[in-house]
């Protein structure tokens, strides 16, 4: 099966790989290391992917996005890119929490190192990080807990992979060689290829974590009252 | 051929505030013009809250595109181009509607016009059929080639217009400076204890009411501001509504000093007036005084029956055809947005591309990015 798979719940990235027997062979991705430029670089990448590709929408048999969790702006940015490609060119949409990205680009690693259980934790901007905790598996891993925004302080005290261990390093068990690894569309589709399509969700509602900081106004204060 | 087969096909995005517009139009005929709006989710708050409403355009597109699209009885392999708000307005609902029409435009491979929502505003006057009774814009060719300009008033924007060439001239001969006239309404609204949105509630309160009971004030028309005509000063054509609020307070709060009930129909009516007038007033000035002979009516306080009506006593007065859009292509939509797109293709402007950035305070004389 050929799949389209995006993220932007950090930095941005499009990758489009076949997936058969549970393997994945990944024929072309793009992503960003900037975190803000997610409406003007995705349906860019896509047409790259594509060209590089050489594939056209019709080939393609799903789109799969990742749902965060991201701040607010850029991950709609990406799932609405996706849903929109979904719906133009008729084909089955897929939702993942881009968390698994983490997970599945970690998990080996953690086997190999002994680690049942392992945190894995990106940026949530405001002095927090998005976090989720996995169990290794038979076959791979399983989200345990999670996801959850919050301080890095608040997070269990596992081993740790992602991005986020780097920018509160005092709080996390960080994992060498991680540091740097954000959520990407590409880790999402091998995930996606050990799950098997059948697995997949359809859900690709946005995963924000936090409500808008809009207050409802306080009743006003009459004068003289 | 026949007409409808020659002139394009477009579909048009709206995402700019609390409104998902998805609009199709075949050259000047509106085939469909689908809206799903958030404004319930703000009400609780008295305004448009960003994150809220970017929100709801998330999970308003596909639905409102399956049924615009479902409605035209036309496929998105049939379209000739796709239109997008690209600004001005709140960023973060601008890039939910630019991210999505960059998907179709891929997706389909049609050219993508990202294009100013003030000047689709005045765009719906190229659609058939597209103004009320006794204000229809009946031009041979949808606009007038000289003297068209259009006052927009919204819950975001206060604005007169110079439309020279909807597709390559646009002037902002004046705006607001603070609040739009719209967050005024809701405002004092609030003040009045009347509901959200103030628009409509206020204009029906004011009808049981006196608008000449309290002399608010009429926000930059000092000589200071406007100048002479040979002289204009800085702000000839220029709104604020910030001081007005303040003085509507200052009553309120007078009234509610003294223990007294605040008479809420005569401070409607006389803070409507004051509104209304000084829209109207600076409007006609720069109508006389730039050559604008037809003007058009948009954004959702075109709704206000007391702003239509002196709007449409004053250009009767000056010999300005004025031209009042249908509601529902007053207040932001996706057809405005088409409508323009599709002039925009037919003149053969040159698309946008898809890596254009949404642009939250777009100046009004780029007509498309």
């Amino acid at each position: 099966m050929l799949f389209l798979a995006l993220d932007s719940s950090a930095t941005a990235s499009v990758a489009l790989g076949r997936i058969e027997g549970g393997q994945l062979t990944l024929l072309a991705h793009r992503a960003t290391t900037d975190t803000r430029s997610h409406a003007e670089v995705m349906s860019p990448f896509v047409a790259d992917v594509m060209a590089e590709a050489g594939v056209n929408g019709h080939d393609l048999d799903a789109v799969l996005t990742g749902t965060g969790p991201g701040p607010f702006t850029g991950l709609r940015a990406g799932i609405v890119t996706a849903r929109a490609l979904a719906v133009a060119w008729d084909l089955p949409l897929y939702g993942m929490m881009s968390l698994t990205a983490l997970a599945e680009a970690a998990h080996a690693v953690a086997r190999e190192a002994g680690q049942q259980r392992f945190l894995v934790v990106s940026d949530a901007r405001r002095r927090e990080v998005y976090s989720a905790l996995y169990e290794l598996t038979e076959t791979g891993y399983s989200l345990v807990q999670g996801p959850t925004v919050g301080p890095a302080s608040q997070t269990p005290t596992l081993p740790a992979y992602g991005i986020g261990t780097s920018l509160y390093p005092q709080d996390f068990d960080a994992q060498p060689g991680f540091e740097s690894l954000q959520p990407e569309a590409s880790h999402l589709l091998r995930a996606a290829a050990r799950l098997g399509a059948s697995a997949l969700s359809t859900d690709t509602s946005a995963l924000y974590l936090r409500e808008s900081d809009a207050k409802v106004p306080a009743a006003r204060k009459k004068a003289g009252s | 051929m026949t007409k409808a087969n020659t002139e394009p096909l477009v579909l048009g995005i709206e995402s700019s505030c609390d409104e998902t517009g998805i609009g199709i139009v075949r050259g000047s005929t509106l085939l469909t013009n689908t809206v799903a709006s958030s404004m319930e989710e703000h009400v609780r708050f008295g305004g448009v809250i960003p994150e809220i409403a970017s929100r709801a355009h998330l999970d308003a597109f596909v639905p409102a595109l399956k049924q615009a699209l479902d409605e035209a009885g036309v496929t998105l392999e049939e379209v000739d181009a796709i239109a997008v708000t690209a600004g001005p307005g709140l960023a973060g609902a601008l890039m939910v509607g630019v991210s999505a029409a960059k998907a179709l435009a891929v997706a389909t491979g049609k050219p993508l016009y990202g294009i100013n929502h003030l000047v689709a505003h005045v765009g719906v006057g190229l659609l058939d059929d597209c103004g009320i009774e006794g204000h229809t814009a009946d031009f041979l060719d949808g606009l007038p080639r000289e003297g068209l300009g259009a006052l927009l008033v919204s819950g975001g924007h206060t604005e007169i217009l110079a439309v020279r060439d909807i597709t390559g001239d646009v002037e902002l001969l004046g705006a607001t400076l603070d609040d739009a006239a719209g967050e005024a309404y809701d405002k004092v609204a609030r003040l009045l204890g009347l509901p959200y949105p103030g628009g409509p509630a206020i204009d029906q309160a004011a009808r049981e009411g006196d608008g000449s009971v309290f002399a608010f004030p009429r926000g930059l028309s000092t000589r200071k501001f406007m100048g002479t005509v040979e002289e204009p000063g800085p702000h000839r054509y220029d709104f604020s509504f910030s001081g007005l609020k303040t003085a509507v307070a200052r009553v309120v709060e007078g009234f509610e000093a003294r223990g007294e009930e605040v008479p809420v129909a005569d401070v409607a009516a006389s803070f409507q007036e004051a509104v209304v007038d000084v829209i109207t007033e600076k409007a006609m000035l720069a109508c006389i005084e730039r050559g604008i002979k037809t003007l058009l009516l948009g954004g959702g306080v075109a709704a206000n029956s007391r702003l239509r009506e002196l709007t449409a006593q004053r250009c009767a007065e000056h010999g300005i055809k004025l031209v009042i859009p249908q509601l529902s292509l007053c207040t932001d939509n996706g057809a405005m947005v088409a409508a323009l797109g599709a002039r925009l293709l037919t003149e053969g402007r040159q698309p946008s591309g898809i890596d254009f950035t949404a642009d939250s305070s777009l100046p009004v004389t780029t007509i498309s990015v």
